[in-house]
């Protein structure tokens, strides 16, 4: 088997690749639905309608997309400029840690000064915590996906520690939490008695300015040349080490920001359950937008969807609802399967 | 003719639009060297890599020893005795000499692998043939002309009896090819075949006994080599006249490029003390074999590699740091050995990357790209240089080797570069891009440019250059002018006669 | 107990042997697949699958080494997989191996609920039991740490001594060091890259789904949540620091295991004067500074996370 590249990329590939791709993760999802006894098509039908069957249901599922189009940005950044940015979890964790350090009483400020404020703190906890193994690989050649990955344990430690000792709220009966931000930190909901925050519009203008730098800006444009070629990018006098710095302020910043608006919109305090994992679904949604900003908002939904739906569905139907993870992960895979075959042919001899 | 070990009978190949192999017929005979002889691009490597079961051919079969050859299958040509010297060496270079021989000539599942044996084998076969390199030596330290010798050695502990070997002398300095040749002499005298692939007339006509000769993926001819001069043969490669390259003589003006005691170091290469100057309108040859520093020296004029000690000047200024940015801003046009590795980014369109240089201070402001500004100057160059493409948003993965290389060209040349730096220029284009290249050279000498141009093509540098000078292990000789050349000596000297760290460095 | 009395404790030098076991296999595994030109961010879901797999099956009535096998064959599966992805599809190999962890961790979850859908204390299975070599275990000291070990300790050790005879005495090593190294070079001599590539990737998380039954069969006896804790990052860490020497692999997992099993003891000590947490962030920031201490020294396989295509250059 071989493959050959493409001359042109029809426009009939581009769109029926992917969803056969979706439709493939699903068709081996309801197999192991089936494994469980229950009836695909009833555990779909009960996963759409927890995801988007009611207005409740769809907010919380824009709700859950919020931090995923956070963290699938910072991915999309990164991966666009092969910076294998694989520790959003952590820097989302450091970027919470900012935000109740900041936010819970040493600066009382109004709102109109402390959210900008309490944004570019995490942004730039994040942005710390990025820049480490990017000076690793830049510096020393160290591969950043380890370092990344394993600063991921670090810092759940590191906020653990931090939760037991001095951010531990005194009030909070012996839990690890912080205390809550400010009044003025807290972001308004978008529908009252409704979880969905104001997060979520700023995660929208996020990827908006993120695909504004990646199509128009003379820094898109570098990072887009180190992805594909640094070698030729360095040959051509890009400045690789340097775009590689801004590529890890602005992902991990992104990545910050997620831990922000989980604890300003959402939370109200800091926990070591802020994160179900949202660092690593956002890889899984910068590849699934095939890293286009715009397409992670779609992405992110989707994703989102597919856990608040399997939530509510494994509530009913009994189907462990780890299957929505499972369903994510072959997503995952067939769409990177997919991608590539919108470029290559198969030939089979 | 007695009967032929290798016939290859009607084989076409098609890569989506273009023909590259058209029902070609061949037959090689027991003690018999074939020249193959066609430009780049002419079908050559294609055909191989059929007979040697990389490519499935679309039509047409291949016989050894009478018995069809299974399409496809690398094993089977092999198997039934083929040996492939490649172009690029297929050698691994951080495991042994031994090992890289031995590889895939024993059954995959041993509990051990019997080196002993190998290793007499392998000593009786560089006796034998003349072939001295030692078999528990690491490959990364041999020198290319001991790499060749593996290369050779592999086929012949295969006990293959036809052998193709792709363009063996572009490696080699002139008397190892001459030595290349009396090996191939004594190979065919012990009754195996040789196929010698070639663009050089003078080798054809030096080694070979027959020539076949391809043009555009078709067989033109085939003729003992006896019967046929250089300049029938020049006429059937190619087709049609080709102008040659003509430098109207001028008086060169001040210097534009000078290095004094550049030394620098990557690795186990390096430059040592390199004085070299290149002044206003003239063409500065460097030869000598690949692997002698040429691209350590490329690199430092093209401000990827910082000197360790000594200088360079640009347009009279010595530049303390230096850096790609820089030489651009300079004004040094560079046009790199490899297109696909360092020259153009691939995936990306033309525009992105014809303004790769220059993007931050003619197409943008306030730090964000006029891409329709660079739309426009994309298709300036397209049209001046005639780059053949779809547009401006095609793919540059999609262009040809030749149009890549105008795009670079038109990228580096469109600003009135004070000095232009050609390294292997031309390396793998047909004779039409050739002659392209070397005509926008030649331009930019006659504006008044200071061209160096780094080439392992002696041929080309004769035609082109003005002044030449060898490099040998990273020293660079005194400059020579054109006419007082002795190509002789020019071989003698590409082999190390006349530097001061000889022979003892090279053994490490 | 004084921070260095516990160096000459039999149960420190015991525990850095448990601690480096699965480590052992786990780097050993993604060494041959790094070897064959092949990183496998799938290790620390392979190794979740290999722990659970194994477990499984004794839980269900399996036999202790049956368990074993079942997690190298669950191993093979993820790595065929990844294999397949990467090598003749030529995917991205750290996106691939990042969804192969997801998936198969999840996969493993997802299972352990269907069959235990209502459990609070997770179900107990009886595990390996120490074996003790005669006479050798007497030796003070070294004894009970090197001979009074699980048998899959000593197939630990016994895999590093076939793992470097199969990759430098044997042609199909040879093979394997190859495709790492030039895949065109094993081509050119009529070797098919493919397959050599993902038999070794198979083979190699294979060996990670052992290092991964370890856990479960071994150090305790009964599957959770999380259990591998990073585990498998480590070993592509301990890679690094081998220099893809299965010699220097070994060295690195027990380093690792003395430190690892060090902080836990000098935790006990220091009691409430420093943070626990400062403890057990030691073996992930160990693995880093390892990472920048070796990576100007090694010379890493040159084709490693280099898709090859026939025919291209």
């Amino acid at each position: 088997m071989r493959l050959e590249p493409l001359e042109k990329r029809s426009t009939f590939r581009m769109i029926a690749l992917p969803v056969l791709a979706l439709i493939f993760a699903m068709a081996i999802c309801a197999v192991l639905v089936m494994l469980s006894g229950a009836s695909p098509f009833q555990v779909f039908g009960l996963m759409v309608k927890g995801a988007l069957g009611s207005r409740f249901a769809a907010l919380e599922t824009l709700t859950r997309a919020t931090p995923l189009i956070f963290t699938g940005l910072a991915a999309a950044v990164a991966f666009r400029a092969k910076l294998w940015n694989i520790g959003a979890e952590a820097q989302l964790y450091i970027g919470a840690v900012m935000t109740v350090v900041m936010g819970t009483g040493l600066l009382p400020l109004p709102w109109p000064i402390l959210w900008p404020v309490l944004m570019i703190s995490a942004m730039l906890g994040g942005a710390l915590v990025l820049s480490v193994p990017t000076f690793l690989k830049t510096r020393f050649g160290v591969d950043e996906v380890v370092t990344t990955l394993l600063l991921n344990f670090v810092a759940l430690l590191f906020v653990s520690m931090l939760l037991e000792g001095v951010l531990k709220d005194p009030m909070g009966l012996g839990w690890p939490q912080s205390k809550k931000v400010l009044a003025d930190a807290v972001l308004p909901r978008l529908v009252s008695g409704k979880r969905l925050h104001l997060g979520f519009v700023i995660a929208i203008l996020a990827a908006v300015v993120v695909w504004i730098i990646d199509r128009r800006s003379a820094l898109g444009y570098e990072m887009r040349a180190v992805g594909h070629n640094a070698k030729a990018a360095h040959f051509a006098g890009i400045p690789v080490n340097t775009v590689l710095a801004k590529t890890a302020l602005l992902s991990g910043g992104l990545a910050g920001l997620a831990g922000w608006s989980e604890v300003t919109g959402l939370k109200g305090n800091l926990t070591l359950d802020l994160s179900p994992g949202f660092g690593y679904t956002g890889i899984v949604v910068a590849m699934l937008a095939m890293l286009h900003p715009l397409g992670v908002i779609a992405s992110a939904i989707f994703v989102a969807a597919v856990f608040v739906g399997a939530d509510a569905m494994s509530r009913t139907a009994g189907v462990p609802s780890y299957i929505a993870q499972v369903m994510v992960a072959t997503s995952l895979l067939s769409m990177v399967s997919a991608i590539m075959l919108t470029r290559y042919r198969v030939r089979w001899r | 003719m007695s009967a032929p070990v290798l016939s290859i009978s009607r084989v076409s190949k098609r890569f989506g639009p273009l023909l590259a192999n058209d029902a070609i017929s061949l037959e090689v005979g027991p003690g018999e060297i074939l020249g193959l002889l066609g430009e780049n691009g002419a079908g050559k490597t294609t055909l191989m890599n059929i007979l040697f079961g990389h490519y499935v051919a679309d039509e047409g079969e291949i016989r050894v020893n009478g018995k069809v050859l299974p399409p496809g299958e690398p094993r089977a040509a092999l198997e039934a005795g083929i040996g492939m010297v490649h172009q690029h060496f297929t050698l691994a270079d951080n495991l042994t000499v031994l090992d890289n021989i031995i590889l895939g000539t024993e059954p995959l599942w041993r509990w051990r692998s019997d080196h002993g044996e190998a290793r007499a084998r392998i000593r009786q076969l560089s006796e034998d043939f003349g072939l001295a390199v030692h078999p528990d030596a690491v490959v990364s330290t041999l020198s290319v002309g001991e790499r060749q010798r593996v290369e050779i050695l592999k086929a012949l502990y295969r006990q293959a009896r036809i052998l193709i070997l792709d363009e063996p002398t572009a490696v080699l300095a002139p008397q190892e090819a001459t030595a290349l040749f009396a090996t191939l002499k004594r190979f065919v005298a012990r009754g195996l075949s040789i196929i010698f692939i070639s663009h050089k007339l003078g080798e054809i006509m030096d080694a070979c006994h027959r020539v076949a000769i391809l043009r555009s993926g078709k067989l033109v001819a085939q003729k003992d080599i006896a019967d046929v001069t250089r300049a029938e043969l020049a006429e059937l490669m190619v087709g049609r006249l080709v102008p040659q390259p003509k430098a109207v003589a001028q008086e060169p003006g001040v210097p534009l490029l000078g290095l004094a005691h550049v030394s620098v170091r990557r690795g186990a290469a390096s430059l040592r003390d390199v004085m070299l100057q290149v002044r206003a309108g003239e063409i500065v040859g460097i030869a000598g074999v690949s692997g002698n520093g040429q691209s350590l020296l490329a690199d430092v004029v093209g401000g990827l590699l910082p000197p360790e000690t000594g200088t360079v000047q640009v347009n009279g200024a010595p530049l303390s740091a230096i850096s790609p940015r820089l030489m651009v801003e300079c004004g040094v046009a560079r046009i790199p050995e490899d297109r696909h590795a360092e020259g153009l980014i691939g995936d990306m369109s033309i525009t992105e990357n014809v303004v790769s240089e220059a993007y931050r201070s003619r197409f943008s402001s306030h730090g964000f790209i006029d891409w329709s500004a660079a739309a426009a100057f994309a298709r300036t160059i397209i049209d001046d240089y005639g780059v053949k493409c779809p547009g401006p948003q095609a793919r540059v993965r999609l262009l040809s080797g030749g149009n890549m290389q105008k795009l670079i060209l038109g990228r580096v040349m469109n600003a009135n570069p004070c000095v232009v730096l050609a390294n292997q220029p031309t390396r793998g284009l047909d004779v039409g891009a050739v002659a392209y290249v070397h005509e926008q050279l030649l331009k930019a000498r006659s504006n008044g440019a200071g061209v160096l141009l780094i080439s392992e093509d002696l041929d080309e540098l004769l035609a082109l250059a003005d002044q030449i000078a060898v490099i040998y292990q990273g020293q660079v000789s005194p400059l020579m002018a054109r006419p007082m050349v002795d190509i002789g000596r020019l071989g003698l000297m590409m082999a190390g006669q006349g530097f001061i760290h000889g022979e003892q460095d090279h053994a490490a | 107990m004084e921070a260095l009395d516990i160096l000459f404790t039999a149960s420190l030098w015991a525990a850095v042997i448990r601690i480096a076991s699965p480590l052992i296999f786990g780097t050993l595994g993604e060494l041959i697949c790094e070897r064959a030109g092949v990183l496998n961010l799938g290790i620390e879901g392979i190794m979740t699958a290999g722990a659970f797999a194994g477990w499984l099956t004794v839980y269900l009535g399996g036999g202790l080494w049956m368990g074993v096998a079942v997690a190298a064959l669950a191993g093979a599966m993820f790595g065929l997989l990844h294999g397949t992805l990467v090598v003749p599809l030529g995917l991205s190999q750290h996106v691939t191996g990042i969804g192969v962890t997801l998936l198969s961790t999840s996969l493993c979850y997802y299972a352990y609920r269907l069959v235990f859908p209502e459990v609070t204390s997770p179900p107990k299975i009886e595990p390996f039991q120490p074996l003790s070599v005669p006479v050798l275990s007497d030796i003070p000291l070294l004894g009970p740490a090197l001979f009074q070990q699980s048998p899959l300790t000593y197939l630990a050790f016994a895999m590093v001594v076939a793992v470097s005879w199969f990759l430098y005495r044997t042609p199909a090593g040879l093979a394997v060091r190859t495709v790492g190294e030039n895949p065109a070079a094993a081509e050119a001599q009529g070797m098919n890259v493919t397959t050599i590539r993902i038999l070794a990737v198979m083979a190699g998380s294979a060996l990670m789904g052992v290092g991964g039954s370890f856990i479960t069969l071994s150090a305790f006896n009964s599957f959770f949540f999380e259990m591998m804790n990073g585990r498998g990052w480590i070993c592509i860490a301990l890679v690094v620091f081998s220099a893809w020497h299965p010699g220097k692999a070994l060295l690195g997992a027990l380093l690792f295991g003395l430190f690892d099993a060090y902080q836990l003891r000098l935790q006990q000590l220091a009691s409430a004067a420093v943070p626990y947490q400062v403890f057990l962030m030691m073996p992930y920031v160990l693995s880093i500074i390892a990472l920048i201490v070796m990576s100007r020294r090694v010379a890493y396989p040159r084709a490693l996370m280099v898709p090859y295509r026939k025919g291209e250059r």
